[in-house]
């Protein structure tokens, strides 16, 4: 394994960190289940790219990614805000087709945008990413998540999940703190997506269909639906099982999606709950028990 | 006044399009409310038994037609066959997978269902490859042509309006005529309180799933004799728009799943007649954010109350 290889691996890995980690606000923290997640990672990178393609401003490559990031950030979760708030109204299930309609008419406007490409993707996209950028921007995510859970905020999304109803007469304007959380993983898939153009240098819109949102969907639900560390945990082992599976043959890798879906109904039916369940992996907690010891 | 006249027979023939589509996307829907309506699940497999019914009708009147049978004799026999076929597939699936995550709650059921979904897809990419298949030729391309042949109805648009009438006439009867209905009706009702009355509610559910993929199979096998062909990914996008046709309608609600259909279908096709043919699928998307916005219970529905 060389070292380039590797690099890549551990870029993706990055990347899909960012996206399940910001999947788990919404689907695990906040408990609504959203389809479209790719819609919005495809926006972020096409808001992101267009920036780099059109507008890239002469400064240093990682001030350049930062605006590109932030960019992505604002018109993913603009697009999550105009999504979330007439959808959010609808409970559970209808929830879930409605963001998947919408995650595909994203992709179907996209592939009617002649400016960036249609069908035929956005070329020449300045490489700005790199390994040591994106795990600062996977950093910043996991941090803001942590900081999101335990504070206030968090706490009233948590409690959505945990019986709408409930919270709603403990006084949480549940209507709100819904579309926060909608909004904000949103906008972080929408920073996943700007850092996904500026690696790849090429997207286009088939690189954003539903089978990504439903591979996203499993990385939650393996690490354990709820918990940001299984989040991180499910995006590492499932993007380097296809690798793996790819030195087992070519007919193994052939078969990965039918793997994956074979893996989400036997983890649905054996342990819900995933790898992590709603625990998350904390070593700083770990260090202070020794010293209560 | 030519004007008005090319725009009321294109205003046909998006009619007639429409309502041939409609048609299919009304078989598809009927399945996803009536297990909608019973067990509140929005079983998202749906799809891939319309998917696998065209399968099997495609190979099953291959072989027929390989063995000398007339294409009338051959589609005949293929679609009981076919429609008998998913409806198996749908009762397998229901007994391993559905039933053990019931009453696991909602999400999970829909997670499961959306596993179910994409293992069909892709074992249907893993078996038959995932290039589309031709269909055979079964019914000709002839139709009549009206208003100096500027509206022209296929055979094959009045064979599939044909026999989803006479399917929804059968449905309509088992329903609401026979026992096994009944006990249909009573378990949707309230399942537990059914139960009770001696009903095997498993059995009935079951029964369900193999009504409702057995529809979406007789859908398959048109669907693929209109337009010759079948591919493991062509349940995806119609068994969404199915379930939209169901909500549309109200789902849970078996003349909803017709109207909803029949109203998407049309719909669909104005759309793509008179303005963007290229947003085809985002209409129908389109449609069902408008509708849980203005009228969440669908068109025939009654707006329930949530209780603690």
């Amino acid at each position: 394994m060389n070292i380039e290889y590797f690099s890549h691996l551990m870029i993706m890995s990055g990347i899909f960190i960012i996206l399940a980690v910001s999947l788990n606000l919404i689907n695990g923290i906040c408990g609504e289940l959203s389809l479209g997640h790719a819609g919005f990672w495809a926006i972020g990178a096409y808001v992101g790219g267009s920036y780099g393609v059109f507008y890239a401003l002469p400064l240093p490559n990682f001030l350049n990614l930062a605006i590109s990031c932030g960019l992505g950030f604002v018109a993913a979760s603009l697009a999550g805000l105009i999504i979330g708030v007439p959808c959010l109204r609808l409970r559970g299930d209808y929830l879930a087709i409605a963001t998947l309609g919408f995650g595909e008419i994203i992709r179907i406007i996209i592939m009617n945008m002649d400016v960036v490409g249609g069908p035929r993707g956005l070329t020449g996209i300045p490489k700005w990413s790199n390994l040591p950028l994106i795990y600062f921007f996977v950093v910043i995510t996991i941090i803001f998540m942590a900081n999101l859970v335990r504070g206030t905020h968090g706490r009233a999304i948590i409690s959505i999940r945990e019986d709408e109803i409930a919270a709603d007469c403990m006084g949480i304007y549940t209507f709100k703190y819904k579309t926060l959380a909608f909004v904000l993983g949103a906008g972080f898939a929408g920073i996943a997506g700007a850092l996904y153009a500026h690696y790849q240098e090429f997207i286009s819109p088939n690189s954003f269909s539903f089978m990504w949102s439903v591979i996203i969907l499993i990385m939650v639900i393996l690490g354990g639906l709820g918990s940001i560390t299984g989040s991180i945990v499910g995006a590492v082992i499932l993007t380097i099982l296809p690798e793996l599976l790819r030195f087992m043959g070519e007919t193994i890798s052939e078969w990965r999606m039918l793997i994956y879906s074979v893996l989400l109904i036997v983890l649905m039916l054996l342990r819900p709950s995933g790898i992590f369940g709603k625990k998350e992996f904390n070593v700083l907690a770990l260090f202070s028990k020794k010293e209560a010891q | 006044m030519q004007d008005i006249q090319f725009f009321f027979y294109d205003l046909l023939q998006f009619l007639v399009n429409g309502l041939s589509q409609g048609s299919i996307y009304a078989l598809v829907a009927l399945g996803y409310t009536m297990v909608y309506g019973i067990i509140k699940l929005i079983n998202f497999a749906h799809g891939e038994f319309y998917m696998i019914g065209a399968f099997i009708g495609l190979y099953v009147c291959e072989y027929f037609l390989k063995i000398n049978l007339s294409p009338t004799t051959a589609l005949l026999l293929g679609l009981p066959v076919a429609m008998i076929g998913s409806g198996v597939v749908a009762v397998i699936v229901e007994k391993l997978v559905y039933r053990p995550i019931r009453g696991h709650g909602r999400i999970s059921a829909l997670i499961t269902a959306l596993g179910a979904s994409l293992f069909f897809q892709y074992l249907g990419q893993g078996t038959v490859g995932a290039e589309p298949k031709a269909f055979p030729t079964l019914i000709s391309g002839d139709g009549i042509e009206f208003f100096d042949g500027n509206v022209f109805i296929s055979n094959i648009q009045m064979i599939i309006m044909a026999i989803t009438v006479s399917l929804m006439i059968f449905l309509w009867w088992l329903v609401n005529k026979t026992r096994i209905g009944k006990a249909m009706r009573a378990t949707s009702f309230n399942k537990n309180a059914a139960e009770l009355m001696g009903i095997n509610t498993d059995r009935i559910i079951s029964f369900t799933f193999f009504l409702g993929a057995s529809l979406a199979g007789a859908a398959g096998v048109l669907v693929g004799m209109y337009y010759n062909t079948a591919e493991p990914m062509m349940g995806l996008i119609p068994g969404l728009k199915a379930f939209i046709a169901a909500v549309l309608g109200g789902i849970g609600i078996i003349p909803g799943a017709f109207l909803g259909g029949i109203t998407l279908g049309i719909a669909e096709n104005l759309v793509v007649g008179f303005w963007i043919s290229t947003y085809r699928d985002a209409v129908a998307f389109a449609i069902l954010i408008i509708i849980l916005l203005v009228k969440p219970a669908g068109l025939l529905g009654k707006n329930v109350k949530e209780k603690v």
